[in-house]
């Protein structure tokens, strides 16, 4: 095809070289330039050669179109319609051939009709064009149909629709317009005197060819119908598959081509009949045994298995004959194809969705998995901390026994051993070793308490307390370790508060416990403790104040919890057990009240404690 | 010329203890209260045996003991490390800072007494 175009190079060359002013129609350079040079013999040659081949082209062109007309247009119509019984008829030979000269005919008339219609107005090459844009409509469609999963056939016919409508907009209707069938008026000013709608320059696209501008809207215009109406709208179930079939194509392998996919029964005789009803039977027999041959069998008489491969056979064998879609629709009819039941659907979608649904599950399973995973490490990590602080206190206790006691067993091995020790020194050690005693005590008796809280198993005596009276107590009681220590104490206690219900020996054992501390922090120079009671009408309020240190605030939380005291156990001496605060906040709490310490660094701590007013009688008991 | 010793424990009762049975032993007695107190008696009183506790605020018993050993004129001090805590690393970690010897809480003060008379005498 291409190579025919070198000897039109020369002519067209000469024609422009000889006739510059243009107004000679450049098909027609092989005619005219041999007129103008008075040349009528090869004129003649040239105008006879040109009919010749003029006609001949037609005639081919003709009966190849007439062939697809007939073969996928025409018999695919007729044999999908049930009422003609087309599938039933022995000899469809008459009617092939009718319907292929209907077809040259009516192409024929067609050709003419344009001939009328568009005239002389376009050059050959101008008519090509236009068709070649309309042929490019399908593009789209086609390929969309190889490699997208999502068209659709509606998206398909929208499409091309739509590449249409614009393509005959844009291209057929200036063509008629120029040949007069069409106002120009609709060229020059659009249709409406609508400007942006020329259709010359659609949308006011100018400055482009008239070609390329109606491959841009219409290829637009199809491309986007196309996928938009595919997106919008949902595949059928066949859609789908058939989708599935040729996208995955190099998926599934290609043995057998399409034939593979077919699924599907058939029975030998029913081919065998059908190819013989539109190729004759000897061409049946003939094809029948060239395929028996192929196999290393003899037909007739070896049994053919009627396989997808055997009816893709015989489909490409009818193709020849009645075209590729007919000859799929009557395959079709032979071979029982199992449609794709909504039942299968619904099977291929549970499975599908039961995939999900465990998939989804092993996930939520995997993040509880983590999430427990997380929670046993932080279990553990308590744990290992409970464990470290268990040893803490035991080691912290043990030493707190252990140094009352190294001062106990030194002062009675003096006495015991030293018979001459004077009487003052005497009653001193003597007086050591009671205190120290008292000091066990005291460890002893708090660790009982921390078991007995620890395990529920305390006991609450209950009964109306003033607090005036507890604290006033509670001070005179201490009021000699005060005055070994040079601390000046001073309470500040209203005239009179209500009673509360309370346990009065744990509110005591809450007052020493936080006199005691206050002392041990107190400013060793002047040592200064403040106790204020107040009153409103909700609770009772107790503030123990010092002129200490201070607690840090990292450890204001921390100092009420058990074993923990203020500054690192490991190379502070402990001042105690690490109980007392603890067990104080527990008993308090156990009143309904709140105990905590409110403190800057270097201006002293002060302990606060609440007990609510009108707790009824019976209520402790019950909170225990 | 009596064997100085010095006493380093925040226990003022401890420190009566064995501040008593040493001058009766016949030896120069010191006391410290904390770590920081008994490097700077170390330095002023130089003992020939420092008892030395080990749970102290701010400087530890162990501290105290490692910086004495760092310093090549201490090195013939004697110490004997006292502590509540008898577990094995911190009697072995005692040991390893350089001290002669390791006495758990409580202890026979006669005992300890007698201890610091064979230190001394080596």
């Amino acid at each position: 095809m291409l190579a025919i175009n070198i000897f039109v190079l020369p002519i067209a060359f000469g024609g422009l070289l000889h006739f510059p002013e243009g107004n000679v129609d450049a098909d027609t350079f092989v005619l005219t330039l041999p007129m103008a040079e008075k040349q009528e013999l090869l004129a003649l040659l040239v105008f006879i050669g040109g009919l010749s081949a003029a006609t001949g082209m037609v005639i081919v062109e003709t009966i190849a179109l007439s062939t697809m007309v007939c073969n996928d247009l025409v018999m695919p119509v007729l044999l999908r319609l049930r009422r003609l019984r087309l599938n039933e008829r022995s000899d469809l030979t008459g009617v092939l051939l009718g319907i292929r000269r209907g077809a040259i005919v009516g192409i024929l008339l067609l050709g003419y009709l344009y001939f009328r219609l568009a005239g002389e107005a376009y050059a050959l090459v101008s008519i090509g064009l236009i068709s070649f844009a309309a042929v490019a409509q399908f593009a789209p469609a086609v390929l969309g149909g190889i490699f997208w999963k999502g068209g659709t056939r509606r998206g398909a016919l929208a499409g091309l629709c739509a590449g249409f409508a614009v393509w005959f907009y844009t291209l057929l209707l200036p063509a008629l317009a120029r040949s007069g069938w069409v106002p120009l008026g609709l060229m020059e000013h659009g249709p409406f005197g609508i400007e942006l709608l020329k259709p010359l320059e659609l949308f006011g696209l100018a400055g482009l060819d008239q070609i390329t501008h109606a491959m841009i809207w219409s290829m637009l215009a199809n491309i986007g119908a196309y996928v938009a109406v595919s997106l919008a709208g949902t595949p059928s179930a066949d859609e789908h598959r058939q989708a599935s079939l040729f996208v995955d194509v190099f998926r599934q392998g290609g043995e057998a081509g399409g034939a593979r996919f077919w699924r599907g029964t058939a029975s030998v005789p029913e081919l065998y009949s059908l190819l013989a009803r539109f190729q004759g039977v000897a061409a049946a027999d003939g094809a029948f045994a060239d395929y028996a041959r192929a196999r290393g069998l003899r037909w007739p008489g070896d049994t053919l298995v009627a396989d997808a491969e055997f009816v893709h056979y015989v489909e490409v064998q009818l193709a020849g004959a009645i075209g590729a879609a007919s000859a799929r629709i009557m395959v079709a009819s032979a071979v029982k194809e199992e449609a794709l039941t909504l039942e299968e659907v619904r099977k291929i979608l549970d499975e599908a969705s039961q995939v999900v649904m465990y998939s989804h599950r092993l996930e939520q399973k995997s993040h509880e998995l983590e999430a427990a995973t997380a929670e046993l490490r932080a279990a553990n990590e308590r744990l290992k901390e409970l464990d470290r602080l268990k040893d803490d206190f035991l080691s912290t206790v043990t030493h707190e026994l252990r140094t009352p006691l190294t001062s106990i067993r030194a002062f009675s091995e003096i006495l015991n051993q030293e018979p001459d020790v004077d009487l003052t020194q005497r009653r001193k050690f003597l007086g050591i070793i009671t205190k120290e005693t008292e000091r066990l005590t005291r460890i002893i008796n708090q660790v009982l308490d921390l078991a007995k809280i620890e395990a529920g198993r305390a006991e609450w005596s209950e009964a109306p307390v003033d607090l005036r009276e507890t604290i006033s107590d509670t001070v005179i009681a201490m009021s000699q370790v005060f005055q070994e220590k040079n601390v000046r104490v001073e309470a500040r206690l209203p005239e009179k508060v209500t009673a509360v219900n309370a346990d009065v020996d744990r509110i005591i054992q809450v007052m020493l416990n936080l006199l005691s501390n206050a002392v041990k922090f107190c400013n060793p120079a002047d040592g200064r403790i403040d106790i204020t009671l107040t009153e409103d009408e909700r609770e009772l309020r107790v503030d123990v104040r010092d002129n200490g240190p201070g607690v840090p605030a990292a450890d204001q939380h921390k100092i009420f919890d058990k074993f923990v005291q203020a500054g690192d156990t490991l190379t502070n001496k402990p001042q105690g057990s690490g109980l007392g605060l603890y067990i104080s906040r527990h008993i308090v709490e156990h009143h309904g009240g709140r105990l905590w310490v409110q403190s800057l660094p270097g201006e002293g701590a002060c302990f606060s404690f609440t007990l609510p007013l009108g707790r009824r009688a019976g209520a402790l008991a019950r909170a225990a | 010329m009596s064997k100085k010793v010095l006493i380093v424990d925040d226990e003022a009762n401890i420190v009566a203890a064995l501040e008593f049975l040493l001058r009766r032993g016949g030896y120069e007695v010191m006391a410290a209260q904390n770590g920081e107190e008994a490097l700077r008696r170390v330095e002023s009183f130089a003992p020939d045996l420092v008892l030395l506790d080990v749970m102290m605020p701010r400087i530890s018993g162990y501290e105290v003991c490692r910086r004495m050993r760092e310093r090549a004129d201490w090195k013939h001090i004697k110490i004997i490390m006292l502590s509540a805590k008898g577990r094995e690393a911190e009697v072995s970690k005692g040991v390893s800072l350089g001290a002669d010897l390791y006495v758990t809480k409580p202890f026979s003060s006669t005992e300890l007494v007698a201890k610091v008379g064979e230190l001394l005498a080596a």
